[in-house]
C-alpha cells in the first residue's frame, strides 16, 4: 500500500505543478496591466505551490519507509538494498540509485518552490508569479521523467527473497549524505534560474530583484561547496590511493555548476549594490543551472564513459537531454529576445571593486569553459576517429595559473572601494600581502624550491599573501561592529588561501613509501617509525576484513592504527579501508594491500603534510557563505517579524 | 574506479563489473619503488600521466588493476635501465595511440584544446574592456554595451 | 544596436552543444581502445610454453608465409571460457590459432584447456603482460589476425561470438 500511496502522491504533485504553471502563465497572460490583480494571482498560486511541496515530500517519505522496511516487493528496493544492511545505509539507499535520487531531487525542488511562495516578500508580484510558474515548469519536466521512465514505486511480482545490496564503496557515512547535499545545491540553482526567467518575462531586472535572488544563490553555493568538499574527502580516504581530485568527468560535472555559482554569487552582488551587470547576471543564472543539468546528463547518459563501462540507460539520457533542450534552449531564446530591453547599467571605472569583481567573473567563466571543453574534448576527437585523453596534466596547467591570478584579484577586490578608487591607495593597501608573498617565496626557495613543481611553488607563495590579504579588510575596523557578511567574505576568502596551501603542500611535500612487510617488521619513512604488529581477520556488520595492527611513532607520540582490507558479500566486493592518522601538520595514510606469495603484506604508506588544509579550507569557504547568508538576511527576517507583529497588533 | 564509484552515487548503481583478477603475484616492481629516488621520481611522474587500460579515468599509478601493476613494473624496470620517460611514453603511444597518455601530445588534433582558453580570455577580455570607462571620459549614465 | 547578434550567441553555442550531445547519444558503439599496431609488423617476442602439451610461442612463427590468429586469453577470465567454442570452430575450419595466456600458471592453463577445449597450435605464457602491452592489447580476450609476413591485419576486441566466426574466417582467407 505504501508504494501505491507514494505513487499517487507523486501523480498528484505533478498535477499540482501543472496547475501552478497554468495559473501563473494564464494569469500573467490575461492581466498585463493590473498590478493589484497580481497580488490576488499570487495568493492563488501560493497554496498550490505549498501543497505540491507537501505531496511530493509525502511521496519521498513513502519511498524512504519502503527502504527502511526492506520491502522486497518493490523493484527499486530489491535492486538496491539488502535486509542485512545497517539501518543508516537502508536510509541512504533511498537516494543511492537513479529513481530515488530523482525523487529526492523533485522533493527538494517542491520544497524550494513552497519556500519561494511563502517567504519571498520583496519581489514585485508579477515577477514572483512568473518565478513560481518557471519553477513549476521545471518540476513538471522532472515529474514526467519520474512517472514515465523511472517510476521508483514499480512493484516486483513475485517479490524478491532478498535484495542485491548497495555497493560497498557507497556504504560510508560520509557518502550517504553527499548526494543530497549536491542535489540541494542543484535545486537552489534551479530556483535562481526560475528567478532569472521570471525577471526576463516581466522585464524586471534590478537591484531589488538581485537582493531577492541572492540568498538562493548563496544557499545553493554553500551546499555545492560542502558537496564537493565531502566528495573529494570521500574519494581520498575510501579509494585508497591518496588522491583527492583527478579531473574525472564525474568530478568535473560537479565542479562546473560550482564555478558558475561562484561567478553568479559575485555578479549578483554587483547587481544588488551598483545595479549593474544585469544581463550578465541573468546569463550566469541560466549557465549555472544549465551546468547542473549538463553534468547530470553527462553522468547519467553514459556518453562519457569509456572502456568497460557499466550499462547506462540511453532512454534516461534522451529524457534528460530533452529537458535540457527545452529549459536551457528556451531560457537562452528568451534571453536573446528580451535582454536587449534590459539596460546593462553604467560603465565601470577601471580601478573599482566592481571592475575587480568583473575580472573574477571573467576568470571563473574561462575556467568553467576550459573544464567543459576539456571534459568533452575526447568525445569530440572521437567523432574524427582519434582517441585522446584529457587529464590532470592539461587541467592543472591551464586552470592552475588562472586560479592563481584570480586569487590575486580576490585579495584586491575587498580592499578597493565601489565606484572609484585610486591606484596608489589600493597599491598601498596591498603592500603587506605582497611583501608576505615575496617573503614566502624567498623562504620556500631557500628551503629547496627547485625540488617542487613551479605550480606548487607559486601556489604556496600566493597562499601566503592571500591569507594575509583576505583578513586585511578587518584591519582598522571595530571587529564587534563589523557586519556579519563582511566576516563571511573574510572567512570564505581565507578558506581559499587555506585550501590552496593544502593543495600545494600535498603535491610538493608528500612522501610515498611502498613496501612489503611481514608481521614483526618495521619501517621508517618521513620521520615516522611504523611497526607491523600483527594481522588477522575481523568481522563487521555486513563485512569481514583482514586487519593489520601497526604501532606508529613520531617524536614522543605512540599510536596504533588499523588499515583494513574489507570483503563484502552482497554484492561481492573488496574495498581497502585506509588507516588515517591526523596530526596538526598533516596526515599519515596507510593502506593494507594484498598478501604476497612469501607471506608478506604489501603496504602503501604516505605522509601528506598539511593535506587536511584542503578540506578545512573548503569548509571555511562554506562557513563564509553561511555567515554571509545570515548577515545579509537577518535584517530582512527581523523586518518581517516586526511587520507581522505590527499587523497582529493592528488586527 | 573513482569515476565508477562516483558514477554509482549519481547514477544507477548497477552491479560493479566483476573485474576478474589473477591469482598471480604482481610483477616485481609493480608495488616496489626504485632504490634511486631520482629514478623513482621520474617513474612516478610518468606513471601518473599514463592512463590505466582496464579502469575508468585513473592513471596506472593509482590503479589496483593487475595490468596497471604490470605496466608500473615495466616502466620502473625500463627507467632503472636508464631509459628516458618520454621514450617510454612514445613507445606506449605507438602501441595504444594517444589515448594512453594524459599528457597531451603535439598532434594537431590537440591544438584547439590549447586555443580554447586563449580564445575565451580574448573574447572575455574584449567584453570586459567594453564595460570599462576610458580614462577621463565621463560617460556615466550613458547606455553601456550589453555584456 | 550593433552588438545585438551577441545576445543570440549563447543560444547558438548551446545549439552546437546540443547537436553534439544528440550525436553522442546516437553513437552506442562500445568504446574500446584499439591497438595502434594494426597494419604494422608484429613486435618480436619469444614466450615459454603456457601449457604442458603445446609448444612455446615465438613471433617468428608469423613470418612463415601463412596467416594465423593470435588469441590473448587467460584461465581466470570468464569471457575467455565463453569464446572457447568459437575458437574451436575456427580451428576446425582450418584456421591456425595460437594463444598467449596472460598472468597465468601452466597448471591453471592445462585445467582451463581440459574443461573448455584446446584450439591452440602454440601457447605462450606471458606472466607479466609484457607481450600483451607490446601488442597494444588492453584486455582479455582479444584476437589478432597476422598475415604470413608478420603484419597485424585485424584486432578483435572482446570475446568472439558465434556470429563473428564467418567474418574472421573470411578475413583469414583473404589474407592468404
Amino acid at each position: 500500500m505504501i508504494a501505491e500511496l507514494g505513487l499517487a502522491a507523486l501523480w498528484m504533485s505533478a498535477a499540482l505543478a501543472a496547475l501552478q504553471l497554468v495559473l501563473a502563465g494564464g494569469g500573467l497572460w490575461s492581466g498585463k496591466k493590473a498590478v493589484a490583480e497580481k497580488g490576488a494571482l499570487l495568493s492563488g498560486v501560493r497554496p498550490v505551490a505549498v501543497a505540491q511541496g507537501a505531496l511530493v515530500t509525502l511521496s519521498f517519505l513513502c519511498l524512504l519507509l519502503l527502504f527502511l522496511r526492506s520491502d522486497m516487493s518493490v523493484a527499486l528496493v530489491a535492486l538496491n538494498s539488502h535486509s542485512a544492511k545497517p539501518l543508516l545505509y537502508k536510509f541512504a539507499g533511498t537516494w543511492g540509485n537513479h529513481e530515488g535520487s530523482m525523487l529526492l531531487w523533485v522533493m527538494v525542488m517542491g520544497l524550494a518552490g513552497a519556500a519561494v511562495a511563502l517567504f519571498e516578500r520583496a519581489l514585485r508580484h508579477d515577477t514572483h508569479v512568473a518565478t513560481l510558474g518557471a519553477q513549476a515548469a521545471i518540476s513538471l519536466g522532472f515529474y514526467a521523467f519520474l512517472l514515465f521512465s523511472s517510476n521508483p514505486f514499480a512493484r516486483l511480482n513475485p517479490a524478491a527473497p532478498d535484495g542485491q545490496g548497495l555497493n560497498p564503496l557507497l556504504q560510508d557515512p560520509g557518502l550517504a549524505f553527499h548526494p543530497p547535499t549536491l542535489y540541494i545545491g542543484y535545486v537552489g540553482l534551479s530556483v535562481a534560474f526560475s528567478f532569472a526567467v521570471g525577471a526576463l518575462l516581466t522585464r524586471n531586472v534590478d537591484a531589488v530583484f538581485a537582493r531577492a535572488m541572492r540568498p538562493w544563490v548563496l544557499a545553493a553555493w554553500v551546499m555545492l561547496t560542502i558537496g564537493i568538499v565531502a566528495g573529494s574527502y570521500w574519494a581520498y580516504y575510501e579509494l585508497g590511493w591518496g588522491g583527492w581530485w583527478f579531473w574525472d568527468p564525474v568530478e568535473n560535472a560537479s565542479l562546473m555548476p560550482w564555478l558558475a555559482a561562484t561567478a553568479l554569487l559575485h555578479s549578483v552582488t554587483v547587481l544588488a549594490t551598483r545595479d549593474a551587470l544585469r544581463a550578465w547576471t541573468i546569463m550566469l543564472a541560466v549557465i549555472a543551472f544549465s551546468m547542473s543539468m549538463v553534468g547530470t546528463f553527462l553522468v547519467r547518459s553514459g556518453i562519457l564513459t569509456s572502456v568497460h563501462a557499466f550499462a547506462v540507460d540511453p532512454q534516461r539520457g534522451s529524457f534528460i537531454l530533452a529537458l535540457l533542450l527545452i529549459y536551457i534552449g528556451g531560457a537562452l531564446a528568451l534571453f536573446g529576445a528580451r535582454v536587449g530591453t534590459v539596460r546593462e547599467g553604467s560603465q565601470f571605472e577601471p580601478m573599482s571593486r566592481e571592475s575587480l569583481l568583473v575580472i573574477n567573473n571573467l576568470l571563473l567563466t574561462v575556467i568553467l569553459g576550459v573544464v567543459l571543453i576539456g571534459t568533452l574534448y575526447p568525445l569530440m576527437t572521437e567523432a574524427f576517429g582519434h582517441q585522446v585523453s584529457v587529464g590532470p596534466p592539461y587541467f592543472d596547467r591551464i586552470t592552475g595559473p588562472l586560479a592563481l591570478i584570480m586569487m590575486l584579484a580576490m585579495v584586491a577586490g575587498p580592499l578597493t572601494r565601489w565606484r572609484k578608487d585610486k591606484v596608489g591607495v589600493v597599491a598601498g593597501r596591498l603592500l603587506w600581502p605582497l611583501l608576505i608573498m615575496i617573503a614566502t617565496g624567498a623562504v620556500l626557495f631557500v628551503l629547496g624550491g627547485e625540488r617542487m613543481s613551479i605550480l606548487s611553488f607559486l601556489g604556496l607563495m600566493v597562499a601566503g599573501g592571500v591569507a594575509l590579504g583576505s583578513i586585511a579588510p578587518l584591519f582598522k575596523r571595530n571587529l564587534r561592529r563589523t557586519p556579519l557578511f563582511v566576516w563571511g567574505m573574510v572567512v570564505a576568502h581565507l578558506g581559499c588561501a587555506v585550501s590552496l596551501a593544502g593543495m600545494a603542500a600535498d603535491s610538493a611535500f608528500t612522501s610515498e613509501k611502498l613496501i612489503a612487510m611481514a608481521p614483526g617488521e618495521k619501517v621508517e619513512t618521513a620521520g615516522w617509525k611504523l611497526h607491523f604488529d600483527k594481522v588477522g581477520p575481523i568481522a563487521g556488520d555486513n563485512w569481514s576484513a583482514m586487519q593489520a595492527d601497526m604501532t606508529v611513532r613520531r617524536g614522543g607520540s605512540v599510536d596504533i592504527i588499523h588499515p583494513q582490507s574489507r570483503f563484502f558479500s552482497n554484492p561481492p566486493t573488496t574495498t581497502s579501508e585506509a588507516a588515517l592518522l591526523t596530526r596538526w601538520n598533516g596526515q599519515l595514510y596507510v593502506v593494507l594491500g594484498e598478501q604476497l606469495d612469501d607471506g608478506r603484506w604489501q603496504m602503501r604508506i604516505w605522509w601528506k603534510p598539511f593535506v587536511t588544509l584542503i578540506w578545512y579550507g573548503g569548509l571555511m569557504i562554506a562557513l563564509g557563505g553561511v555567515l554571509t547568508l545570515i548577515g545579509r538576511e537577518r535584517r530582512g527576517w527581523a523586518l518581517k517579524l516586526r511587520k507581522s507583529h505590527a499587523q497582529e497588533e493592528w488586527a | 574506479m573513482l569515476s565508477a564509484a562516483l558514477m554509482l552515487v549519481i547514477s544507477a548503481p548497477a552491479s560493479f563489473p566483476a573485474l576478474a583478477q589473477t591469482a598471480l603475484p604482481p610483477a616485481p616492481y609493480a608495488n616496489r619503488q626504485l632504490d634511486d629516488p631520482a629514478q623513482e621520481k621520474k617513474a612516478r611522474d610518468l606513471m601518473h600521466s599514463i592512463r590505466c587500460l582496464t579502469c575508468q579515468s585513473q592513471s596506472v599509478a593509482d590503479s589496483e588493476a593487475s595490468m596497471a601493476g604490470d605496466l608500473r613494473s615495466e616502466i620502473r624496470e625500463r627507467i632503472a635501465k636508464g631509459e628516458e620517460p618520454e621514450h617510454i611514453r612514445s613507445w606506449l603511444i605507438e602501441r595504444y595511440g594517444d589515448w594512453i597518455s594524459y599528457e597531451p601530445t603535439a598532434e594537431p588534433i590537440m591544438w584547439p584544446l590549447w586555443g580554447v582558453p586563449l580564445l575565451l580570455l580574448g573574447v572575455g577580455g574584449l567584453l570586459v574592456a567594453g564595460r570599462m570607462k576610458r580614462r577621463g571620459a565621463a560617460t556615466d549614465g550613458k547606455k553601456g554595451k550589453q555584456i | 544596436m550593433k552588438s545585438r547578434w551577441l545576445l543570440w550567441l549563447p543560444l547558438a553555442l548551446f545549439a552546437g552543444l546540443a547537436v553534439f550531445f544528440i550525436g553522442g547519444l546516437q553513437n552506442d558503439a562500445p568504446r574500446v581502445v584499439t591497438s595502434a599496431l594494426v597494419g604494422k609488423p608484429l613486435p618480436a617476442f619469444n614466450l615459454p610454453a603456457g601449457a604442458s602439451d603445446r609448444p612455446a610461442l615465438d613471433s617468428r612463427e608469423y613470418t612463415k608465409g601463412k596467416p594465423r590468429l593470435l588469441n590473448i586469453f587467460a584461465s581466470w577470465c570468464v569471457p575467455c571460457a565463453a569464446e572457447a567454442p568459437q575458437l574451436m570452430a575456427l580451428a576446425d575450419a582450418g584456421v591456425p590459432v595460437d594463444g598467449i595466456a596472460i598472468r597465468d600458471a601452466r597448471a591453471d592453463v592445462d585445467d582451463f584447456l581440459a574443461r573448455h577445449g584446446n584450439p591452440y597450435a602454440h601457447i605462450g605464457l606471458d606472466a607479466r603482460s609484457q607481450v600483451q602491452i607490446a601488442l597494444g592489447s588492453s584486455g582479455v580476450p582479444e584476437t589478432f589476425l597476422v598475415d604470413g609476413e608478420g603484419r597485424i591485419l585485424h584486432q578483435h576486441i572482446g570475446d568472439i561470438r558465434a556470429e563473428d566466426v564467418p567474418g574472421l574466417i573470411a578475413k583469414w582467407k583473404a589474407a592468404q
